[in-house]
């Protein structure tokens, strides 16, 4: 079994409520960090724990949090990204609904290493019943003095707040997401400025996953270093992925990094095998913004190498192969599925939620939808395959934010 | 109809709006407008007219055309009526690998719509959306708050009859069902 560092208490009945969460252990990390330790020995550890981003980029926390502006006088805010729309995640979901109070612990003790004294959660709006579950613990946290003024009796004060969304994929991104927190549209805005020099109401801001943010507690309780025990390189840790499709057991697991693929595709443990029995034809492993890899190229690497659940082992193979970590959606599809329709499918989901800012990527997944459904209704021709990779070609690194990369990459 | 009556919010909801406001720092009350919205959508019938925008937007101080913006940004908010229940099947990817598809004929069928219609009788309307953070218990539809997960065409069948039994509009906001 791996060790769970996020789940570890997932088995115990009402643990989503404060005093279950307290009697096992919840908020020691609060207390360490306010009572042994100063701000820049939390960040400090963070560093030396080797986290990196759990909503998609993988960049690491440490070094994110080092870069935040601090002029005095001026606000800052931590903001908690909870907008999860990534096809094929639904690990925040788990992670918040079952242990929201693990949730509020980490940004308590992040607020605190980052000096911000208002933090945001913005979660996604189809999520409003789990917006309650996390208000319901919030209120818990302050009627025990964890949130407020004066926690635990120092001169550090907290409030915390949910935000709700209205449903747009890319308010995940996380300068849409500030924008759409402003009460704007959650069109990205161009960078530079970084959130960390002008972010919320152009103050100082961090933005971090919910996983991110939850990992920070075993890592203040037990240490950078223990954290980065786990893992491979410079993937240290656990990670949460959900796996979904055609499989035995979907759902939500919490991994050792470097667990090879096919341990995990195929254990008990884990996913437990194909659905049906069924072969394997091909395995999104990031969320939807990754390159489908197909079974030949998804057991091994392009070297001969057993493929291992790792930012960097999922990224090798060159670009025909290459594919990510990302946020640890697992799609995986048996061989009756047809990949033309796959594509299509991801395509049109792009060309949705485009906010239209761009006109390669608005215009770019509009025709590339139309002409990947020509190809399936059996009209396609050799030139359409060249259109597509022309469109392809036109989109990528041409645009604000990354969703037109992330429409370009599965072609 | 949302013209026929006057606009004004309920004194429950003039609270909690004063609460959203609250939450963000002074002069910044713009950012209440999304959950404001919401509560908006969730009194007057289901849907965002133009005049309860503006109500919105006097609320908030801020300009009509700001909450208009918004509004037709965000995939959740309605600008024209919508039935009593709005059936919102995900199309992506993991629940259609798992059937969404059939669950979406299905519904076109029974309801004797397409996708993104109203029912005659103003009970249903349907919808097929993106992704929900479902996919472990795909295929999936939202309705309302509440979940719907695992499907199969005859547990769909037993909720559109439960559903005309309650007779009752059904939104975001609403408490979440305990188990569906
Ligand atoms: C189109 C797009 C969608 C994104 N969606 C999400 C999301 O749903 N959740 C998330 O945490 N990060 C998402 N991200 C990544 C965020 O921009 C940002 O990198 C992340 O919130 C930073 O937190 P982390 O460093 O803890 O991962 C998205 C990025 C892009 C370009
Ligand atoms: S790349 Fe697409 S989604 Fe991103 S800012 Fe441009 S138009 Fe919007
Ligand atoms: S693909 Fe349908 S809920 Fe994720």
């Amino acid at each position: 079994m791996g060790k769970k560092l996020l789940l570890k208490n997932d088995h115990i009945p009402d643990i989503h409520t404060f005093e279950v969460y307290r009697k096992n252990g919840g908020y020691t990390s609060v207390e360490k960090a306010m009572k042994t330790m100063t701000s820049e020995a939390i960040v400090e550890e963070v560093k030396k724990s080797g986290l990196r981003g759990r909503g998609g980029a993988g960049f690491p926390t440490g070094m994110k949090w080092s870069f935040l502006a601090k002029p005095p006088g001026v606000a800052r805010y931590l903001v908690c990204n909870a907008d999860e729309s990534e096809p094929g995640t639904f690990k925040d979901r788990y992670l918040m609904e079952r242990h929201p109070h693990l949730l509020i612990e980490g940004m308590i003790t992040s607020s605190f290493a980052l000096g911000a004294n208002t933090s945001y959660i913005y979660i996604r709006g189809e999520y409003f019943y789990i917006a309650r579950i996390l208000e319901a613990a919030i209120d818990e946290a302050y009627a025990n003095g964890w949130l407020g003024k004066n926690i635990l009796g120092t001169d550090y004060s907290l409030d915390l707040y949910v935000h709700v969304g209205a449903g747009a994929y890319i308010c995940g991104e996380e300068t849409a997401l500030l924008e759409s927190l402003e009460g704007k549209r959650g069109n990205p805005r161009i960078k530079p400025p970084f959130p960390a020099i002008a972010g919320l109401y152009g103050c100082p801001t961090v933005v971090n996953n919910v996983e991110t943010i939850m990992a920070v507690v075993p890592i203040v309780n037990d240490g950078g270093e223990e954290y980065a025990k786990i893992g491979i390189g410079k993937s240290t840790g656990t990670k949460l992925i959900s796996a979904s499709g055609h499989i035995n057991k979907p759902g939500v697991y919490e991994i050792e990094m470097g667990l090879p693929v096919e341990e995990f595709l195929y254990s008990e443990e884990y996913c437990g095998g194909m659905k049906g029995g069924k072969k394997l034809k091909a395995v999104v492993a990031g969320g939807s913004s990754v390159p489908i890899l197909p079974a030949e190229l998804f057991l091994k690497t392009a070297a001969g190498e057993p493929r291992l659940m790792s930012y960097e082992s999922l990224a090798d193979g060159g670009f025909a192969t290459g594919t990510m970590l990302g946020s640890g959606g697992f799609i995986v599809m048996d061989e009756t599925t047809s990949i033309v329709k796959n594509l299509w499918n991801f395509t049109r989901f792009y060309h949705h939620e485009s906010c239209g800012q761009c006109s390669p990527c608005r215009e770019g997944t509009g025709w590339m939808e139309k002409i990947l459904h020509k190809i399936l209704d059996g009209h396609g021709t050799i030139k359409d395959v060249d259109l597509l990779w022309d469109i392809q070609s036109k989109i990528e690194g041409k645009t604000i934010c990354p969703l037109g990369d992330a429409a370009a990459w599965p072609v | 109809m949302n013209n026929s009556k006057e606009i004004k919010f309920s004194e429950e909801s003039l609270a909690l709006v004063q609460r959203m406001i609250k939450r963000y720092p002074e002069g910044k009350q713009k950012s209440a407008l999304i959950p404001v919205l919401h509560i908006a959508q969730a009194e007057f019938d289901g849907w965002l007219s133009s005049e309860v925008m503006d109500y919105v937007a006097t609320l908030l101080n801020i300009q009509s055309v700001e909450a208009y913006e918004v509004a037709s940004f965000y995939s959740m908010f309605n600008l024209k009526p919508v039935g009593k229940c709005v059936i919102e099947v995900c199309r992506t990817s993991s629940c259609w690998l798992l059937g969404a598809e059939d669950v979406i004929q299905h519904l076109e069928k029974k309801l004797n719509i397409k996708t993104g219609q109203t029912s005659s009788d103003g009970m249903f309307s349907l919808k097929s959306v993106e992704c929900l953070g479902s996919c472990g218990t795909a295929p999936m539809m939202q309705v309302g708050a509440d979940y719907y997960e695992k499907l199969t065409l005859e547990k769909v069948d037993g909720l559109l009859d439960r559903f005309r039994t309650d007779n009752k509009r059904k939104c975001y906001t609403d408490k979440a069902e305990a188990s569906n």
